[in-house]
């Protein structure tokens, strides 16, 4: 661990030390450097008690982020942006991280990007499949969407209308887990300390990826592969010498295809992803698909109203590791255009196997230019003990309020 | 020969007649070409546009947006708007590749998620950016996307002005039934432009002022409002550092190009 840790230190200090490099090669390439950011607090009031051991009820934060972004003449440009988040209760929540630290380099007939960055891939609102760049920083957020600075090399090499992409992926990052003292969580705390991997060169494992990215008519299309350390773990359960119980992430070496696919048909957006996976643990498949709809003008003159729907499966069912194996999302978008930018997202998802029900809203809106105001909600509704994940979390309801000061 | 001679004179003298017996509908699609043809060779340019939204209580907000516009032979313009402020949306870029027949191409990019999505089609009667500005309003106007009519001549302040209405095409996703156009005779510069909802009821009026004439024939405004008479909201543009041939290629609008652009 130490090794692999000292490993991503020194990779850290290579490129901030480049940086200052760059800064320093000229006073007007200093002067050039944008500088933009911003503090989040954040609080979150969970109305039940805490179920297990350790937990505290409530939990305040601030998030902290930094872009600074250099542009040459040719169009190559670095970029740096770190982040942070102190949390007055979960010492696991409170990490930083560096989310950028790249340098593009453009050229008439690719694109090479090298450093710390991250990649989208995918089509989908709810469910994200295909995406597998980086890792997922939980602790920020329990929908998986936040995700963690990942070491790369990426040629991009554009022609006509599709893009092909390679990458290659020095360095893993382990998925962050909320501690002891965190809400969100199963009744045994992840021990992220002692990750488990198939490789013996752990995180200092060379993963590879590819994708194809394709444009026609009205069709967007990716087709990707990946090769490497699967960034789900598979949480083994064990005993520690203390005689509590504690979740061990093992990390399989996998390989992934992907597709994912959007056409706007009309007035509908018809979206698909599915993988098929397959490594030492397990072999499947998992499909997620939808549509989007958008009513124009609803009920006032500038409001638009989405509709999202969207299906799930997940071949290894109701015992894998998916939370979404056969499950129906349906979510509501809401569009003020108004001047502060009101925005609620509503989405309700229903597992078809265990019947479990999970609700969950956000609403933003801005205050002036430069604060901006999101309140958050989480409700499951007395979840089946089938539903393992859902009923583990069935007293974590909450709601968040966060206020973004920009700068 | 004489009786040859006879015909043809009848001809010639009817030329003009045939020439005056143009349809309103013909005389304002040649209008409309003729404007698009004035403006065509431009090739490529970029802007700076400030937003003002005004509410009926006069409230104001301001958004900045930079724009870049290529011009495309065979096909509709691309055109990229990039979002610097209000600072939550800071970076955020829409991008669309507009089609002379069929759909537009739109595509959104979201840089806190590094995330291009595409937009449907139906979006174009939506607001830009809650303004009272439709993205329809703020797209290249290919004239295939509408029929046309010419309806009457008629002064609009000092200009000496054609009066045309035209009915969008894409009837389905437009906000509009049609649009009555008022352009000068001189350039065919447009001055005025009044919205009919799709209830046929006078939604909005879209004013052009201080136009500026670039590279020596391409005119551009340099501010324009648009009052809601509906909502009795109202947004100005103001356009600032046009620059024509700055050498924008293809690649610089693809999806691809979203991910780099700050």
């Amino acid at each position: 661990m130490r090794d692999v840790n000292s490993f991503y230190q020194g990779l850290k200090k290579v490129f901030v030390f480049t940086l200052f490099i760059i800064l320093a090669i000229g006073y007007e390439s200093v002067m050039a450097i944008g500088l933009t950011g911003y503090i989040a607090p954040e609080g979150r009031y969970f109305p039940s008690d805490h179920l297990y051991m350790g937990q505290k009820d409530n939990d305040a934060s601030v998030a902290i982020q930094l872009e600074a972004y250099h542009e040459w003449g040719n169009g190559s440009s670095i970029t740096f942006v770190p982040f942070a988040r102190f949390d007055s209760n979960n010492n696991k929540r409170s990490h930083y991280d560096i989310r950028e630290l790249n340098f593009l380099w453009v050229t008439e007939s690719f694109e090479t990007r090298l450093g710390v960055g991250k990649v989208f891939w995918g089509a989908m609102e709810f469910v994200h499949l295909v995406d597998i760049i980086n890792q997922t920083d939980l602790v920020e957020n329990i929908d998986g969407v936040e995700k963690l600075g990942q070491p790369m090399l990426n040629v991009s090499i554009p022609f006509q209308s599709m893009s092909l992409d390679f990458f290659v992926l020095p360095y893993f990052r382990e998925r962050t887990f909320p501690g002891e003292e965190g809400r969100l969580r199963a009744p045994f705390v992840v021990d992220t300390n002692n990750a488990q991997y198939e490789d013996k060169a752990k995180q200092e494992h060379v993963d590879y990826a590819t994708r194809l990215n394709i444009t026609f008519d009205d069709f967007d299309v990716g087709l990707s592969f990946f090769n490497g350390t699967n960034r789900d773990p598979n949480l083994v359960q064990l005993m520690s010498s203390s005689g509590t119980d504690l979740l061990i992430p093992y990390y399989e070496q996998i390989r992934q295809a992907g597709i994912d696919l959007t056409g706007a048909l009309g007035e509908w957006l018809l979206k698909l992803e599915a993988i098929y996976r397959w490594g030492s643990l397990a072999e499947f498949y998992a499909v997620v698909g939808g549509f989007e709809y958008t009513f124009i003008g609803f009920v006032l003159p500038n409001a638009d109203l989405g509709m999202i729907v969207e299906y799930a499966h997940d071949q290894r069912g109701i015992d894998g590791m998916s939370l979404n194996q056969n499950d129906a999302m349906f979510g509501l978008r809401l569009v003020l255009n108004d001047q502060a930018g009101t925005e609620i997202l509503t989405g309700f998802s229903y597992d078809r196997d265990t019947h479990s029900k999970l609700a969950s809203v956000r609403m933003s809106r801005r205050i002036g230019d430069s604060v901006k105001l999101a309140l958050e909600g989480w409700i499951t509704a007395d979840p089946p003990k089938d539903d393992v994940f859902l009923y583990y979390l069935r007293d974590d309801d909450f709601i968040g309020l966060e206020v973004t000061f920009y700068y | 020969m004489k009786r040859l001679m006879l015909p043809l004179s009848v001809v010639l003298l009817l030329l003009p007649m045939v020439a005056s017996a143009e349809t309103v509908e013909e005389k304002g699609l040649r209008l409309a070409v003729e404007a698009a043809n004035r403006d065509h060779g431009f090739g490529d340019f970029t802007a700076d546009m400030v937003m003002t939204l005004r509410n009926k209580h006069g409230d104001e907000s301001e958004r900045q947006v930079r724009i870049k516009r290529l011009e495309n032979k065979n096909d509709g313009e691309k055109g990229l708007s990039i979002f610097d402020s209000p600072r939550d949306v800071r970076g955020t870029v829409f991008l669309s590749h507009s089609h002379k027949k069929g759909q537009d191409d739109q595509w959104l990019y979201l840089p806190a998620l590094k995330r291009v999505k595409r937009i449907s089609s139906r979006n174009k009667s939506g607001s830009f950016m809650g303004s009272e500005f439709a993205y329809e309003d703020l797209s290249s106007l290919e004239v295939e996307k509408y029929t046309y009519k010419w309806l009457r001549d008629e002064k609009f302040f000092d200009h000496d002005c054609y009066v045309s209405e035209s009915y969008p095409v894409d009837r389905r996703n437009s906000g509009y039934s049609r649009l009555l156009t008022w352009v000068d005779k001189d350039s065919l510069r447009p001055w005025k432009v009044e919205y009919y909802d799709r209830k046929n009821a006078h939604l909005k009026t879209l004013t052009f002022y201080d136009y500026g004439k670039y590279v020596d024939k391409y005119f551009r405004a340099g501010q324009m409002k648009m009052v809601n008479h509906q909502s009795g909201k109202s947004t100005d543009l103001r356009w600032m550092n046009y620059r024509f041939n700055t050498g924008l290629k293809d690649s610089d609008f693809s999806k691809n190009s979203l991910k780099r652009i700050k």
